[in-house]
């Protein structure tokens, strides 16, 4: 298990390094950021001072190993549109991306399990068909369209909850909802399937044949195997929603990671897009790798094959 | 051929989505030749105009409405979704080449390439595809050109994996074997005997990620960073009528619904293909 454990952190860091990599030599490609702070009309002379000033005169590789080296300690420099170090802006807005996950994640999966469970044990029933009919319906809802149909719905027409913003437990609702419906969706129709192949394998039989009542069946034989790849799907929707937020958070105008990173975008804010879709993408390979531990715990047999 | 058909008749929800499919291909094709409103030319009079309809089966001039600048929504809908179908179609095909031959070197050549080339993959699943997405098209700026080469970008580790698990299996048949046997040459087991036996895969790989790159474009195009105006693409429509939102529930409405219907049809056409060749996943649906 230790041996697999640090074979793991190893590949996570690989993955983190080839993520900082990425970033570094793509905004590269984004155009001079020197030229781009100063005023139109300054003079070449300007741009090459302010081009020293940032190391941007270095040659590609030095930069390269600076900003690595810089990285690692959390640096990015300092935000040209904030003027404060590119770290500390993301941070600030990481609580209200994780608030935002975090919930869309917990009413995604309960709901998504419920369902899918549901779904799998009323088998050829009515609601079957209507778990799954909506399961297909939210898989093929584009978010950013789902949350305006909410806002027209629930905020325009209604006037029940605010079109956007931050703040109140009023202003999570519809973000949180939106971006859990895909959620439950995939983990539905996945969880589905996959109980309806445990129900098919033989220790369930033995299980009924010896006289277990259906809760004990349920809990005990069937959900528990059916969990494995409902954890395995719940790793890959965080990188879904992670990256779902970055719409959501435009349409619902919250003050979030995702949010924060598309505005730097529009401005070439450099050290802003690089801290944040660094952190982002750490945060999303740790929680792979926390999963890959709670496989060891939840499946023996991975515990010991490895 | 003839199983597939009937096997698909019999199939409601893969029927259904084969249908809608052809359906809006056939609408797409032959769009310049409906007698339509011209997509990018707006009549200020008629700005935000509610959908009209004089009848039931009589639709008035603008079925759909009319957006922020009084362009006819339903004609902007069918010309978008020659641009919607054109983006996703090439940039899948493109993912779905690169990723099948990566995929086929990596697990027949196994070694150091296939180690490079699969962490290349974990790296790259590292960063969320939208992220990923949204980076590059910012780099290269948005063109109908960069959009097809992003959304291949965030495809080809799709096809790579599930091709490289296939080829591992099928570098110790018996054909590929005796192919090694008589002399011939890598290149030519791999794309001569291996290539045919993994297309069935990629097929269904493609159908799948069709749905997908077709929600990332119109989410690219509603950032502002898909094809340029005054093209019509539906994420766009969506994002331009956002803020007219209260008062013209129409011009994000039906753009929002065209997307659904397009990655729905898809869906359940992808689904049922895979099924159809992968037996084993058929019992349980």
């Amino acid at each position: 298990m230790t041996g697999f454990i640090l074979r793991r952190l190893a590949e996570s860091i690989l993955a983190v390094w080839g993520v900082v990599t990425i970033i570094f030599f793509v905004t590269r490609v984004l155009g001079d950021p020197a030229e781009l702070l100063l005023p139109i009309g300054a003079t070449g002379a300007e741009i090459d001072a302010l081009s020293a000033q940032l190391g941007l005169n270095q040659p590609l590789l030095v930069q390269y190993f600076q900003f690595l080296g810089n990285a690692i300690f959390g640096d990015f420099g300092i935000s040209y549109q904030h003027g404060r170090p590119a770290m500390t802006v993301v941070l600030e807005r990481l609580p209200a991306t994780a608030t935002l996950a975090i919930s869309a994640i917990l009413i995604g999966v309960l709901f998504g399990a419920v369902a899918g469970a549901i779904a799998a044990l009323k088998r050829g029933k009515a609601i079957e068909l209507i778990v799954m009919t909506l399961a297909l319906l939210g898989q093929a809802t584009p978010v950013f369209w789902l949350g305006i149909m909410l806002i027209l719905l629930f905020a325009v027409d209604l006037g029940w909850l605010p079109t956007g913003g931050y703040g109140t437990f009023a202003h999570l609702i519809l973000p949180a909802f939106t971006l859990a419906v895909f959620v439950s969706a995939s983990i539905a129709r996945l969880l589905r399937s996959s109980i309806l192949d445990i129900l098919k394998e033989d220790y369930i039989r033995t299980a009924r044949a010896k006289g277990l009542t259906r809760p004990v069946v349920f809990f005990w034989h069937i959900a528990r195997n059916a969990l494995i790849p409902v954890v395995t799907m719940t790793a890959i929707l965080t990188g879904e929603l992670l990256g779902g937020s970055v719409v959501t958070e435009t349409v619902f105008s919250w003050p979030g990671i995702g949010r924060l990173i598309i505005q730097a975008i529009e401005v070439k804010d450099f050290p802003v897009i690089q801290a944040g879709i660094t952190l982002i993408a750490t945060i999303f390979v740790l929680i792979n790798f926390a999963v890959d531990l709670l496989y060891g715990l939840l499946d023996p047999r991975i515990r010991s094959a490895r | 051929m003839k199983h597939f058909l009937a096997e698909l008749i019999k199939s409601k929800a893969g029927l259904l989505g084969a249908i809608l499919l052809i359906i809006i291909v056939f609408v797409a094709l032959s769009a310049p030749l409906l007698d339509l409103p011209d997509p990018t030319r707006g009549d200020l009079r008629a700005r935000l105009a509610g959908p009209t309809w004089d009848g039931l089966f009589s639709p008035g001039p603008h079925p759909l409405g009319t957006d922020e600048v009084g362009r006819d929504i339903l004609s902007r809908l069918v010309h978008g979704s020659r641009i919607t179908l054109l983006v996703a179609t090439a940039a899948v095909l493109l993912g779905g080449v690169v990723g099948t031959i990566l995929g086929i070197i990596a697990g027949y050549k196994g070694g150091i390439v296939d180690r490079i080339l699969m962490r290349l993959v974990d790296i790259q699943l590292a960063i969320p595809l939208m992220l990923l997405a949204l980076l590059v098209v910012a780099a290269l700026g948005p063109s109908l050109r960069n959009v097809v080469l992003v959304l291949a970008l965030t495809s080809w580790i799709r096809y790579a994996r599930i091709i490289r698990a296939q080829v591992l299996s099928l570098r110790e048949r018996e054909f590929v074997q005796s192919a090694r046997a008589i002399g011939a040459s890598t290149t030519r087991i791999m794309f001569h005997h291996i290539l045919p036996n993994v297309m069935t895969p990629a097929l269904v790989v493609g159908t799948l990620e069709l749905a997908r790159v077709i929600i990332m474009d119109s989410a690219l195009s509603f950032l502002g960073l898909g094809v340029q105006p005054p093209t019509p693409s539906w994420g766009k429509m969506l994002a331009d009528g956002r803020v007219y939102l209260s008062s013209a529930w129409w011009a994000v409405t039906f753009p929002g619904l065209a997307i659904v219907l397009t990655v729905l049809s898809v869906n359940l056409f992808g689904d049922w293909l895979r099924d159809f060749f992968d037996p084993k996943t058929r019992s349980t649906k």
